[in-house]
């Protein structure tokens, strides 16, 4: 069957098997960010935003991607740059692998959220797993990200 | 593995049915739970062209179509001070937003699912669902009938008097429930759903009547009248065990759940 979207901000039309995953179609067009951490729509690497909306591509058909706008972390790479920096530098970055997904959570919730505190970061975000740490330095990251955002925006 | 031999986006409800008349054929919810499966499904019937998607308020009653997101209800205010809160409540716990923004409140009431939160919150309520074939059916009705190949089109909440409580148990968060909870005072009735048990929703009955006339009753009342009925719930409503948690442990959470939630409806506590 024949699919119309747009991948990060570009229009494409492709013909794809119609039980496809979002999940394999994303891989398949080489965004390697899209992963699969588990099998039971559970650990939040599959992350991708659908019409703004953060979206597990795993448990989604790319037949339903139809006349969407798919961003993934290759289409937002200076946001994700910015951002990963303040990952870096609390030591929140151990393998790696579940990094795309998070990013991508955390700017859905920074597009939804206003201000968001320890509490709602670590609600909106507990559908993000990683396996290496206790989260406790990626909310330390996300903290000084937003306090380094809005001193940004004050001057 | 799910393997899907072919996609249909259908232009109308009908079309759906006839569709789903076919045994091999499937009506696509969120697929959250569906792509677990091994299944081979001959043709996948998506709703989603529909505008099934959100909730319509009215005088008497709020209208669910099936293709809302669990985030939708969560999020959505009118629904949240209809239940003070326990909406969100019963669905802020599964798993996470990007899951939410996936899972459907159709495929989630259609599947009566063991571990349904969702389930569990509505039969707290007076639901019904709007069936294409067999029309409106209360839902209490609905979740002991056999599954059919009628199509689920809204989820309709009658908007009587509400005081209502849901509470679960989880042995980690975003895990399965080991116990969900619903207390409320629909009107005059007082209702307690107990959910995950690990079995399919129900509604412990009180055959004595320990809750009967709860809201006219002093709060001495009230506290004596709980702890008899969460008492009487433990000993009578079914549990059993499974790797999430022994048939004792779940009996031990239906008295101390059933007990903390009709407190917090009794205005004894407001916390979840």
């Amino acid at each position: 069957m024949n699919i119309k979207f747009w991948l990060n901000g570009i229009q494409r039309q492709e013909e794809i098997d119609p039980g496809m995953l979002l999940i394999d179609f994303l891989r398949e067009k080489g965004c390697y960010s899209v992963k699969r951490g588990c099998e039971t729509a559970n650990c939040g690497l599959c992350t991708v935003l659908m019409d703004e909306k953060p979206i597990l591509s795993c448990s989604m058909l790319a037949a339903r991607i139809d006349g969407k706008k798919i961003v993934t972390l290759e289409g937002l790479q200076k946001e994700a740059e910015e951002f990963g920096d303040f990952l870096a530098n609390e030591g929140a970055e151990q393998c790696g692998f579940c990094n795309p997904g998070f990013i991508m959570n955390v700017i859905a919730m920074l597009r939804e959220l206003e201000e968001p505190d320890e509490e709602q970061i670590k609600e909106y975000l507990a559908g993000n797993l990683c396996r290496c740490s206790g989260f406790v330095s990626q909310t330390a990251s996300i903290l000084k990200y937003l306090n380094y955002k809005k001193t940004q925006e004050e001057s | 593995m799910l393997k899907i031999k072919s996609y249909v986006k259908v232009n109308s409800i009908a079309e759906a049915y006839e569709l789903n008349q076919k045994k091999t054929a499937c009506v696509l919810g969120g697929m959250v739970w569906l792509k677990m499966g091994n299944r081979n499904i001959s043709t996948a019937i998506d709703l989603s062209g529909l505008g099934l998607e959100g909730i319509q308020e009215t005088d008497d009653e709020f209208v669910i179509g099936c293709m809302t997101s669990l985030r939708a209800l969560e999020t959505d205010k009118r629904l949240n001070e209809y239940t003070q809160g326990a909406i969100r409540e019963s669905v802020r716990h599964i798993v996470g937003v990007q899951f939410r923004n996936c899972a459907t409140v159709g495929g989630s009431i259609w599947g009566r699912y063991g571990f349904s939160d969702v389930l569990t919150m509505f039969l707290g309520m007076d639901t019904w669902v709007e069936l294409y074939n067999a029309g409106k059916i209360p839902l209490t009705e609905f979740v002991n009938r056999k599954k059919d190949n009628d199509i689920l089109v809204n989820i309709i909440v009658r908007k009587q008097p509400l005081r209502v409580c849901y509470m679960s148990q989880r042995n980690t968060k975003t895990d399965f429930p080991v116990l969900t909870l619903c207390a409320s005072l629909i009107g005059n009735e007082a209702r307690t759903v107990i959910g995950a048990r690990s079995a399919r929703a129900v509604i412990a009955e009180d055959p004595e009547h320990i809750l009967e006339n709860f809201a006219e009753k002093s709060e001495e009342e009230q506290k004596e009248a709980i702890r008899k009925f969460a008492g009487y719930a433990a000993e009578h409503v079914s549990t059993s065990g499974n790797m999430r948690g022994s048939k004792e442990y779940r009996t031990l959470l239906v008295e101390v759940l059933t007990r903390r939630a009709w407190e917090t409806v009794g205005g004894m506590k407001d916390e979840y």
